[in-house]
This record gives structure tokens, sequence and C-alpha cells, in this order.
């Protein structure tokens, strides 16, 4: 690791070799796009010159946030968001940590049961879409037949296509499809866990459930932190599973519309809805505050945290 | 054995024997459930792709038979969309931007990892931003400046994002498999006169492992992504697997042998990949976690 040179060269030139390439690639292409979005936020297009763009400061922010047609679309995009990430934290991540926690007891068997479950994950949401959507129509039939094999046929309605069932079925979808991510982080945490602990526990008279809970899952904090941050940026970012199964408008009757949907909508315009750049902009910078928030929150909780070294 | 065991053996009652069961099978049960929910989707895909449209809707469970068999989704593909042209820009993109992506991490991570210089942390704090912050978030900026650049429409323009997409997380990586690389190796190349240049070139076999995990992973994003097509580069030429596929099944959501062959087609390419590397793609991600 250490290399300090001793004796002084006159300019390390190999070292501009080595990172320029990274460096302006990253920064031409990420950060100062980045930055120009977020300042594009602070502009709105001049009427006269569609070319032009003039200074309006928090005018786009407040239109955001109290337009009386405007806002409720927006807080009605990020409430949905909300519920979409609620429902990824309560059903995908203790999913994935129980199917982690059996798999992990080793065994050729589950090997293979690794491979398969990890599938989906390698799809793109864009054939997870419409997979779903097909076994979902009403039109196939298929998942009331499997419904009627339970003698629950009676309860299939056309999940996609109602209200109050859209977004809660597309979640559990993006559930289905993620799962595979949380599961291989947990199980890769929980191989890790010197056998001598679990053992310690087990000599001491602690079950199975005692020593998951406060042996195992103390020692795997920080991956359920990792999980949950990486859930929370993956969801506030999502967009092409709602795009694939619901368009653009993210029906019914915007429903399913989340910050990445309307960010789409806002800025290349949809059917009667101009395109507004700046506005687009906007819903973008918005999802940035979001994400950093997250990602600062977790950053000073996993300050706290204790990571243990075994 | 602990003591509400002993108590619970004491018992010996035929519920007993139920949960001692279940605690033994539980577990596999559990996972051939949830591989079921994982497989069923894609086999039901699967199979229909090859029926003719009466045994889609009359036996959508089964799989196709002498009598049902039919590759007419796959013509009815095959006349009216160019997946041949998709899977080469695909192809060519993720190829591209992989290679470019691995060569420039490599050497930026060698640099960050194995020289003390003025700035070092600061680099590579910048580069593990974009880690945590996706490129999607500027999207306004990227599009404005391939406006700029005339390269709308182009698969330059994906390569270029695919680069600087996958190149925090792999900057990340690989500097901690280049700091394990005992010092003694470098010094002795540095006492027989190799240049920095060389001693590089030199470590770089000595990362493979790295690489080939860093390669499979930014691909299966980069192969899947559906954004950076139809924001950057969605007219026909371009068009990537992933968005075409898109685009065909929304213009022919009623042709469902169609629909189907086309989901397959799209499928079948990645789940190969995957079975021939699941292996080495699971050991990386184990394996590389616990030493980071």
């Amino acid at each position: 690791m250490n290399a300090t040179r001793k004796v002084r060269k006159p300019f390390p030139w190999h070292l501009v070799v080595f990172i320029a390439p990274a460096l302006i690639i990253y920064v031409i292409v990420m950060v100062i796009p980045l930055l120009d979005s977020l300042t594009l936020s602070f502009f709105t297009e001049d009427p006269n010159n569609a070319r032009n763009t003039i200074f309006v400061g928090i005018q786009n922010y407040k239109y955001l946030f109290t337009d009386k047609y405007y806002a409720p679309i927006f807080w009605g995009a990020f409430k949905n968001n909300i519920v979409f990430f609620l429902i990824h934290m309560l059903v995908q991540n203790p999913i994935g940590l129980l199917l982690a926690s059996v798999l992990c007891k080793g065994g050729k068997i589950r090997n293979f049961f690794r491979t398969v479950l990890f599938i989906p994950t390698i799809l793109s949401f864009v054939l997870v879409g419409f997979v779903w959507k097909l076994i979902l129509s009403p039109v196939w039939g298929v998942s009331k037949t499997i419904l009627n094999i339970f003698g629950l046929g009676g309860l299939f309605r056309p999940w996609l296509g109602l209200e109050e069932t859209a977004l809660i079925t597309c979640s559990l979808i993006s559930v289905w499809q993620y799962i595979g991510t949380p599961m291989i982080l947990f199980y890769t945490a929980l191989i890790a866990i010197p056998d001598e602990l679990t053992e310690a526990a087990y000599v001491d008279g602690a079950n199975a459930w005692q020593i998951f809970w406060r042996v195992k899952f103390p020692l795997i904090l920080p991956t359920v932190g990792l999980v949950a941050m990486m859930t929370f940026v993956g969801n506030f970012n999502a967009f092409d599973l709602i795009y694939t199964m619901q368009g653009a408008l993210a029906g019914p009757n915007l429903s399913t519309d989340i910050m990445g949907t309307l960010f789409y909508r806002t800025f290349f315009g949809q059917q009667q809805q101009m395109p507004n750049q700046t506005l687009g902009a906007t819903i973008a910078a918005m999802q940035f505050i979001i994400i950093l928030i997250g990602v600062v929150i977790y950053m000073i909780w996993q300050k706290r945290t204790t990571t243990y070294e075994y | 054995m602990t003591a509400t065991e002993l108590n619970k053996k004491k018992g010996a009652s035929v519920s007993y024997r139920i949960i001692s069961w279940l605690r033994s099978a539980g577990p596999i049960l559990f996972l051939i459930f949830w591989s079921i929910i994982a497989l069923f989707p894609i086999y039901i895909i699967l199979v229909n792709a090859f029926k003719n449209r009466n045994a889609i809707f009359k036996y959508p469970f089964n799989i196709p038979n002498a009598e049902t068999f039919s590759l007419i989704g796959f013509e009815t593909v095959n006349k009216r969309a160019n997946f041949a042209r998709y899977f080469t820009n695909s192809i060519v993109v993720t190829v591209v931007s992989l290679a470019i992506t691995l060569l420039i991490a490599t050497m930026a991570s060698f640099a960050l990892s194995r020289y003390k210089f003025k700035g070092a942390t600061l680099l590579s704090l910048i580069f593990s931003i974009g880690i945590m912050i996706p490129i999607r978030l500027a999207t306004v900026g990227i599009l404005r400046l391939m406006v700029n650049w005339s390269l709308t429409n182009t698969l330059l323009s994906l390569i270029i994002v695919y680069i600087a997409q996958s190149l925090p997380m792999a900057i990340f990586i690989l500097s901690s498999f280049m700091k394990q690389i005992p010092q003694e190796l470098i010094d002795a190349a540095r006492v027989d006169g190799a240049s920095e240049y060389r001693i590089y070139w030199m470590i770089l076999p000595l990362i493979r492992p790295a690489l080939g995990a860093i390669g499979i992973f930014s691909m299966i994003p980069i192969w899947n992504d559906l954004w950076w097509p139809l924001i950057l580069a969605p007219s026909a030429e371009t068009a990537t697997v992933t968005l075409g596929a898109q685009q065909f099944l929304g213009q022919y959501m009623t042709d469902w042998n169609a629909v189907l062959a086309s989901l397959t087609m799209s499928i079948i390419p990645i789940l190969i990949f995957y079975l021939i590397f699941s292996k080495q793609m699971i050991k990386s991600i184990t394996s590389g976690a616990i030493k980071s």
C-alpha cells in the first residue's frame, strides 16, 4: 500500500495519465450534467426565444408545490413513491432476509436454489412488466385459473386496471423481480458470521430464533442498512416498470404515477401536455434532493453503527 | 439439547412430530415454494411462445406437443421487427462500453490505491458519490450535452453514458483488489527498471477475477436498460434489444403469438448467459464482499 516516493520526481505524469480518462468522462458526463440540470431548475424557457432561458429563482419549485393544477399531481407522485418504497421495505427485504437465512445453511441443493431464486433479478423491467401484464390479463385468464385451483377464483380482479390495486400490484411485481438483490447481500453477510459465535450461543441454551435475532441480526445490521439505502435510492429513481406496464400516463388515473414517470411526462410532454424542460429539471432536482437526504441519513447512521470484523 | 426441546420430547405427541418435521423440511419447502413463484412466470412465457393461438388460451400450462406446436409468433416477429439489428446494437454498446470502462477504471484505481498523492482521498470520494447518486438524475443535462455534440440517436451516446454509469462502482471494487497486491512485487519490478505503465500492465492479470465479476455486473444493467435508449437513441436503427422489445410489444399487444415469441427471444440470451456465469457471479459477490 505504502508507495511514498523517497526521491521527489519533477511531476508524476503517470498519475495524470492513469486518472485523467476516468475523471474526464465522469466529470463531463455525470458531474457537470447533474449540476447543469440542478441549475436549470432555477430558470424558465423564454417565451419569445425557445433557445433562451430566463432566471426565475425558486419559481419552478413554488409552482410544483402550490399550483392548483400541478401540485396535486406532484404530491400524488411523491406519495405513491413512498408507498412503492414502503412495500419494498416491508415485503421484499424481509422475504429476502428469510430466503437468505434458509439458504445459508449450506448444502449442494441450496446452491441450486440460490441460482434459481436470482433469475428474476437478471431480467429487464421491460420483460418482467410484459410477462406479468400477460399473466394478470383477464383475457388470458391464467391467474384466474390458478386462483381457481385453490378455490379463490372469486377473488380475481383486473388488478392493474383498478385505481385501488394498481400501485400495490406494480410494487409487488417489482418486489418479485428485485428480491434477489437483498437475498444475495444478506446471504453474503450471514455466511461471513463465524460458526463459533452461533455455537457459543447454542451451548448457552439459545434457540434458533434467539440466535437469529440476538446474535446474527446485530452482526448483519450494516447490510440491513445498506439494503435499505439501496432500496430507497432505487425506488425514488424507478421508472421502467411503471412505464412498461402502465405507460407514461401511469394509469389508471395517475394511480401508479411515481417521480420517475412524472419527470418523463413533464420533460418530454405527453398527449395534451407540452414538454417543459425546466419544470422537468425541477422534478429531477427534487428526486436528487430526496435521494441525497436518504444517502446522508444512511452515511450518518453507518458512522454510528459498529461494524464487526471477524 | 436445550431444556425446551427436552420438555417437548417428553410430550412426544403427534404435534411435536409435526413441528419437528416442519422444522427440518420447512426451509426446503419454503425454497421450493419461492422457486415456483420465481420461475412460473418465465415458464409460462417460454412454453406458450411455441404454441398456436388456440392452445395458448386453451392449455396455457401445458408444454407444446405435436398438435399445438407452432412457430407463427417467431415468424411474425422476424417479419415485423428487426431483432437481429437490436441484438447487434445491444452487443456493440455493451461490449464497447464494458471494455473501455474496465480499461480506464483499472488505470484510475491503480493510481488511486497504489500511490500516495495530494487529493487521492478527495478523488476517491468524488468517484464514490457516483455509486450512490444514480446517473439518471443528470438526464436533463446529459440530453442537452448529447444534443450539443449532435450525438442523439447514435450508439456512441449510449456508450459514453454507460461508461460514466459503470465507472464509480468499478473503481470502488477494483481499488479494494488493487490494495491486496503485495508491495514487494511492485518494488521488485521497479528495481528491475520497469516503468509505472509497465507495472500497471503487469498487475492486470493478477486482478482478472475482479475484472470478470465487474464485467458481468456492469453488463446486466446496461443490457436491460430502457431509460437511456428511450431518451438518447430511440430511432429504429439504434434501438437496443430492451427498447426494441418494448416498442414491438407495445405495438403488437394483441398478437399473442408475436408478443410471447418476442419475450422469449429477449429472455433466452440473458438466461443462457446467466446460467453459464451464475456460479462465478454469485461467488464473486460473496467473496468480494467478505474482502471489502
